[in-house]
């Protein structure tokens, strides 16, 4: 299920991802975007948030703005080298006292990647780039501001990437089945209860070690997952707690799987813990923002 | 040309004059042109009164060249009365071109009382044109200062009002400078602004000049002129400065065209052929948002921008292009479907392909360049607009229901403009149908279902019909009535594509849609086949609700036509479920369209049996001989029921009307021999009594067995002429009348 990395990737050039509350989005290919242009589009971009700030006065492009804007490319942010390396968007804040030499201040990060998602690209021409999962950290305010920016330049969609109670329970029982070196924090399932007139959650947390040997009975064949397992999986967390509590977890509606390897909300937020995972997690949710593409 | 010959010797720029050679006869019509003749020869009395208005115009010119200094108007009565000349004249006719340079020259040079100059300015309205010349010496003039300010802002605002009227516009853009250098003025600021806007081009933009701008922004604020005249720069220089508009701007610049309004209309609407087009603004605003939503919200079709991102590039490469890509035509400034011919090969698409549905210029324009990437751009951005602001697929959704009728009511329109389907919406509506709930946008859903492209029946089966028949089957007769017809729709662009298809089979596109003929033949029967299965249950659920049956003929109007209107080798009768409802109707209307229809099947059969003699090529596609049995089975009893009275006896159909002598005889109806013709049929008893108490006025018995021999004729001839042409096409065509005087010997023709 997580392949190996099939290029000596820096986990380094990618820690910036992880143990931060990542919004997700699929975005439709972009339309004659430019690895040669970054640095032209971050002037453009830095213009076009200034202007929105202030609506209605004009911004000269290429002075120095109150928010700075870096656009870079993160080459070892991919599966495969059919990927297209995934593009990383900064907005620091410059300190209105010294702008010249004090220190920015980062305010928001936004990053366009494709992790084993060539098959989107596969008949499209040339002037097309398709990163279709794209993640924000920072206000809602400036990712609504840089989405605009990359709708209007590159002719892409934006749209919230909510994740199904089907694919968080997938994720449940792939995340425990990962070896992950010192086992901290347990794994938590989070279940909603529908149409209640007050909101009902229930926790269910499962210490690691008992979750991983549950799931080792339950999969066959290792390096391979089928539904019915993940099913069988969930069923028996359900009977076990349906023993102890008498709910039937099956009626209510699973919105969070945190694990020590990512959490994940339904909403289509995540949060990465371990580098080692990283690219299989950004690759199930490539796989993701592609169906909700196509 | 005698009259522009006293004027040179007046003035001297000549080279304005030849420019305006036939602006000047044109506004000197009716008089003569030949100089050798006396101004008074044969000339009607309205010319005279031309006449004398040019003379008086001419002296009033003359006299405006050489006024001295400071003449008072008061005690001046020359004066007042070559002013009243040229305020009547330019009031109702317009001023003639060679007029402006003296004019403009007396009224900005200060000579004269600022009373007089407003009214020379005011009464400076253009017949035909204004030479380019004069208002670049009227623009000296203004630089020098001899005039108050105010004359300079009226001239100013008449400089705005008449732009369109000036002839040629090269030297007034070498003036750019000068206009720009009087943005420091802050009364005259807001009229440059205005000016500059309409003088600015690509080339005028210079970092120098934004900064200038700015340091203005910066001294004045927010003035709706600087910021349409910064949205112009932003607009063709991008990559120098950016603006975004407050989205409740309406106008950018208040209505200049003042005191000249109601004169310009009066000599618009005399020379209305040729009059200029005003430049409209071309900034968009945002469209009005109604409320509040998510930024990537997609709902909005995006107004129409140029791309303007590959700019750079193309420089920082120094590439040599065909064509230079600062001469692209922006498109926000294409209005008209002669600016779309003019500019068609510098032309670029939008930067939101999405805009392309509310700008019917760029859908010709797409139509004719098959892109791919166009196509695409459009496909990613309607399919996930369709998806995300889907009322009844998304929750929370539903209070935006009138925002996405709309919506789907464009694309629908796009739709039929382009005349194909969109993938995107196809896919739309496999995903979407199973939650439908039928109410919801269903006009809307039911119009872009007509536009499904052609693909493979399985695809079909499990996305589109079984859901389809679910509604189909719980919903009321009038959610019938519309799916039946969205089908027949459907039908119809399949095989009109099919037509084009075979119009351009050359065209290598044509093996792009990866279609076989008998692929093709195949999709369409398998719709006609489910359309007769619905049908037949609906009428079967519905009572045969004339209404519905209406509709249902209405589908196999098209159906029966196949062979020979689309040329496609396809024939399917209804099924008997369909055919005997339509027989046995209540209505007339019904009947007759039955009859049409029957008539069209023969004419189609009869066709293919003739090719299929004449040339044996097409032999794959011959009809199955049991289309033509199935067709005589109709014809039979078709005949038999409205002609030889003899539907019970002569039926062959398995699911016919056929009945033994005995079981009739139980009904106890009393004539059941005679029960069904065209006189005694349910649908047709009507136009009998008719006919009976037109024939007969003092018979009240209704004897219908009257309507016979000659009788018969006279009844078929008032059927005919109470609009029942397709029972008469049928009766012509498949009733073989052996004996004009007795019906009974008629036959009915088999193919």
């Amino acid at each position: 299920i997580f392949p190996p990395p099939q290029h000596n990737a820096d986990p380094q050039k990618t820690a910036f991802l992880l143990r931060k509350q990542w919004t997700l989005y699929s975005v439709t290919p972009l339309y004659g975007f430019s690895n040669a242009r970054l640095k032209h589009y971050a002037r453009l971009l830095s213009a076009f948030i200034a202007a929105e700030k202030q609506k209605g006065l004009a911004v000269e492009v290429g002075v120095e703005l109150d928010i700075k804007v870096a656009v870079s490319t993160i080459p070892d942010l991919k599966g495969s080298d059919r990927d297209q390396d995934a593009i990383l968007v900064q907005l620091s804040l410059r300190s209105p006292a010294s702008p010249k030499n004090s220190e920015e201040k980062l305010v928001w990060s936004g990053c366009f990647c494709c992790v084993s998602g060539d098959h989107l690209s596969e008949n499209l021409p040339e002037d097309f780039t398709c990163l279709p999962l794209f993640l924000a950290n920072g206000a809602e305010r400036y990712t609504s501001i840089v989405g605009s920016w990359f709708q209007k330049t590159f002719d892409c969609c934006f749209r919230r990437l909510a994740i199904s109670p089907l694919n968080l329970s997938w994720m449940a029982a792939m995340w425990t089945g990962c070896q992950v070196d010192k086992t901290t924090s347990a794994m938590e399932l989070v279940f909603s209860a529908p149409c209640l007139p007050y909101p009902l959650d229930i926790s269910y947390a499962i210490h690691p070690e008992d979750a991983k040997a549950l799931w080792d009975t339950v999969q066959k064949t290792p390096g391979e997952i089928t539904q019915e397992e993940v099913d069988v999986f969930m069923d028996c967390l359900y009977s076990h707690f349906h023993r102890h509590f008498k709910i039937h977890l099956s009626a209510t509606k699973l919105v969070k799987v945190s694990t020590a390897i990512a959490s994940a909300h339904c909403e289509g937020i995540i949060k990465f813990l371990q580098s080692k995972y990283l690219s299989g997690v950004l690759m199930l949710l490539t796989e993701l923002a592609i169906s909700q593409i196509q | 040309m005698w009259r522009r010959q006293s004027f040179e010797t007046l003035k001297k720029p000549p080279q304005v004059h030849y420019k305006n050679q036939t602006d000047l006869s044109a506004w000197r019509k009716g008089r003569r042109t030949d100089p050798e003749k006396s101004v008074q020869s044969h000339q009607s009395p309205n010319d005279q009164e031309h006449d004398s208005e040019q003379d008086s115009l001419e002296e009033a010119l003359s006299y405006f060249e050489q006024v001295q200094a400071r003449v008072s108007l008061k005690k001046n009565n020359v004066l007042q009365k070559h002013l009243t000349t040229v305020e009547s004249i330019a009031l109702q006719r317009g001023l003639p071109p060679e007029g402006f340079d003296v004019l403009l020259k007396v009224a900005l040079s200060g000579k004269l009382a600022d009373t007089v100059n407003t009214r020379l300015l005011k009464s400076l309205v253009p017949a035909s044109v204004i030479p380019e010349t004069s208002v670049v010496s009227a623009v000296s003039w203004l630089c020098v200062s001899k005039c108050s300010g105010n004359i300079q802002l009226l001239f100013l605002r008449w400089l705005i009002t008449m732009f369109d009227f000036i002839d040629h516009k090269e030297e007034l853009h070498a003036l750019y400078g000068f206009f720009f250098s009087f943005l420091q003025d802050e009364k005259m600021c807001p009229y440059v602004c205005h000016l500059l806007y309409l003088l600015t081009r690509k080339e005028s933009v210079k970092p120098f000049r934004i900064r200038r701008l700015l340091d203005l922004q910066v001294k004045m604020g927010m003035q709706s002129h600087l910021q349409a005249l910064l949205s112009l720069y932003k607009l063709f220089c991008p990559e120098l400065v950016t603006i975004t508009l407050p989205g409740k701007m309406k106008t950018y610049f208040k209505n200049s065209e003042g005191p000249w309004k109601a004169a310009i209309n009066t000599v618009r609407r005399r020379n209305q052929a040729n009059s200029p087009v005003f430049q409209t603004l071309l900034l968009g605003t945002g469209q009005p948002q109604s409320r509040k939503r998510k930024w990537n919200t997609q709902l909005m079709i995006p107004a129409s921008s140029t791309n303007r991102n590959n700019l750079e590039e193309d420089r920082e490469k120094n590439c040599v292009k065909l064509y230079s890509r600062d001469e692209s035509f922006p498109v926000e400034q294409l209005q008209t479907f002669s600016q779309l011919l003019q500019n068609i090969h510098h032309l670029e698409f939008p930067s939101q392909m999405g805009s392309v549905l509310t700008n019917p210029l760029l859908l010709h324009y797409m139509n004719c360049i098959k892109d791919e990437s166009v196509y695409l751009r459009l496909y990613y951005w309607m399919g996930q607009t369709l998806q995300e602001e889907c009322t009844w697929c998304v929750a929370d959704n539903n209070q935006y229901e009138e925002e996405f009728k709309d919506f789907l009511e464009t694309v629908y329109k796009t739709e039929c403009f382009l005349q194909e389907g969109f993938s995107s919406c196809e896919e739309f509506l496999y995903k979407s149908l199973p939650l439908w709930n039928g109410v919801c946008c269903r006009s809307q859903v039911l119009r872009l279902v007509s536009w499904i492209p052609l693909s493979s029946f399985s695809e079909m089966k499990s996305h589109f019909y079984d859901p389809l028949v679910q509604l189909f089957f719980t919903s009321s007769l009038y959610f019938k009535c519309s799916v039946i017809e969205s089908l027949k729709e459907l039908l119809q662009n399949w095989l009109n594509r099919h037509m084009i298809h075979l119009d351009s089979e050359s065209d290598s596109q044509v093996h792009s849609l990866n279609t076989t003929l008998s692929g093709l033949v195949n999709m369409v029967a398998e719709l006609i086949h489910f359309v007769g299965w619905i049908s037949t249950v609906a009428l079967h659920l519905e009572n045969n609700h004339t209404f519905l049956l209406y509709f249902i003929l209405d589908f196999y109007e098209t159906v029966c036509d196949i062979y020979l209107r689309y040329n496609l080798p396809l024939l399917i009768m209804p099924p008997p479920g369909v055919f005997y409802p339509a027989l046995l109707s209540m209505d007339s209307v019904n009947l007759n369209q039955l009859c049409y229809i029957m008539y069209r099947y023969r004419t189609n059969l009869v066709a293919a049996k003739e090719n299929e003699q004449s040339k044996k090529q097409m032999l794959q596609f011959k009809f199955s001989s049991q289309t033509y049995q199935e067709y005589n089975q109709f014809i039979i009893a078709m005949v038999g029921c409205l002609w030889t009275s003899s539907a019970f006896q002569k039926d062959t159909h398995p699911q016919g009307l056929r009945m033994d002598d005995e079981l009739l005889k139980k009904t106890t109806v009393k004539e059941f021999k005679t029960s069904f013709n065209i006189v005694n049929h349910p649908a047709m008893m009507g136009y009998a009594v008719r006919f009976l108490q037109q024939a007969w006025p003092d018979d009240t018995t209704f004897n219908f067995s009257l309507i016979k021999g000659r009788k018969w004729d006279w009844y078929l001839e008032y059927l005919y002429s109470q609009g029942l042409k397709g029972l008469k096409v049928f009766i012509e065509s498949s009733i073989n009348r052996v004996s004009q005087a007795s019906h009974s010997k008629a036959e009915n023709v088999q193919v």
